[in-house]
């Protein structure tokens, strides 16, 4: 297994990113609800070294990993990519000009 | 030499398969007069949904947006065999604000994927392709200089061979020529044999985790949870973060791969997960 240590910071990470994804109604998201009852179930194993509570322990880390970088990729993708070109209008109006309206279409 | 690296990193990106919606309405980009111009944006999809909901069907868990159900590219309808996996893809969809962005909504993109099949794939060929992997493996490709990678190589990749070896009981190696290492046939039959146990969605993970990570023995350690993400990517990514140690991170281009084959590892490695598992709860009563 992996060494992933307590699940606790996992849990509270996951779902503050849960809470960032979500918006205002976080608490009734059935993303939020369900991370917490599997939590909740998991909790109190009569086994010192439960494989289901890992097992669930790693898949939460997974979808942590996944919520976090889709995040920062997009924050990425919004400063650095490139916008594409301009249209026309936009750069007749960059020297203030506007393009002709032609209502029987182009000779 | 950055150009042909960028165009190794775009091949990553297939396939992509982007999700139809059920509305018509077409938003093409601006066309001015002139008709098209050299290189035009794709019209963005604005949000057009206000609610997303997750219903039970005959086949599986179906996705509502606000009362229309979500459907693939195809035009099947779209069931997930696994609540929690449906939960995700809920969430990826509640996620977009304003506009839909295709590009961050991965396991949409895994389930429309499976759902398709979209280069027609049956299971023999799909576990193939994967294992053919092995025989370009990341982990067996070593350099002898400069020596400080040598040594990092070493000490990084070799447990991870080990532990596939010692799990698999086969004998996999590393080499520094060209031609790569030479895997017996026996190798190549345990993978596949073992590949063969998972079902055709899990399949279909799988081969997407080991294609962005270009290695078949960090894909065996992601599945079998002996490694995170985190450190798998690491792993796959040796060579660069041995080089922007050496001479600095380039936060455009660096930053901005790590993300993104961080996001689809990820998501391929929970939905291999999501779709393989069962999950029984046994309650124990307390005895007072």
């Amino acid at each position: 297994m992996a060494a992933l240590g307590t699940p606790l910071p996992t849990l509270r990470a996951l779902l503050r990113e849960l809470r960032h994804a979500a918006g205002r109604h976080y608490r009734d998201s059935p993303a939020y609800r369900h991370v917490l009852a599997a939590f909740r179930a998991h909790r109190v194993t009569s086994e010192k070294l439960c494989r289901a509570q890992q097992e669930l322990h790693f898949q939460a880390a997974t979808y942590l990993c996944l919520l976090r970088s889709v995040r920062e990729h997009e924050a990425l993708h919004r400063e650095y990519h490139g916008k594409g070109e301009r249209s026309p209008e936009e750069v007749a109006g960059l020297v203030g000009f506007r393009l002709p309206q032609q209502p029987g279409g182009k000779g | 030499m950055w150009r042909g690296c960028r165009r190794l990193l775009w091949d990553r990106s297939l396939p992509i398969w982007f999700p139809r919606l059920p509305s018509t309405a077409a938003g093409s980009g601006p066309a001015g007069p002139c008709g098209r111009r050299a290189y035009a944006p794709p019209g963005e999809r604005k949000r057009f949904y206000q609610n997303v909901s997750i219903s039970q069907g005959e086949g599986g868990f179906e996705i509502n947006l606000d009362h229309r159900k979500l459907k693939t590219p195809q035009a099947k309808l779209f069931t997930v065999p696994s609540e929690a996996l449906a939960i995700a893809v809920a969430t990826e969809w509640d996620s977009q604000k304003d506009t839909i962005k295709f590009y961050t909504m991965h396991l949409t993109t895994l389930c429309n994927t499976a759902l398709d099949n979209p280069t027609q794939r049956n299971k023999t060929q799909l576990i193939r392709a994967a294992v053919k992997f092995l025989e370009t493996d990341t982990l067996c490709y070593r350099v002898e200089e400069p020596p400080a990678l040598a040594e990092l190589q070493k000490n990084e990749w070799d447990p991870v061979v080990d532990w596939a070896e010692k799990r698999y009981n086969v004998t996999i190696g590393s080499s520094t020529s060209i031609l790569g290492p030479n895997i017996p046939a026996s190798t190549k039959e345990t993978f596949i044999s073992h590949l063969a146990s998972y079902n055709m969605w899990a399949l279909q993970g799988i081969e997407f985790v080991i294609t962005q990570l270009k290695s078949l023995i960090l894909s065996m350690g992601l599945i079998d949870r002996h490694i995170t993400v985190e450190k798998a990517v690491l792993l796959s990514r040796l060579e660069e973060e041995y080089q922007i140690r050496r001479w600095g991170k380039v936060e455009w281009a660096h930053d901005y791969d790590l993300c993104e084959l961080r996001a689809r590892t990820a998501a391929g490695t929970l939905f291999v997960h999501l779709c393989s598992e069962s999950s029984t709860v046994k309650h124990k009563l307390l005895q007072d």
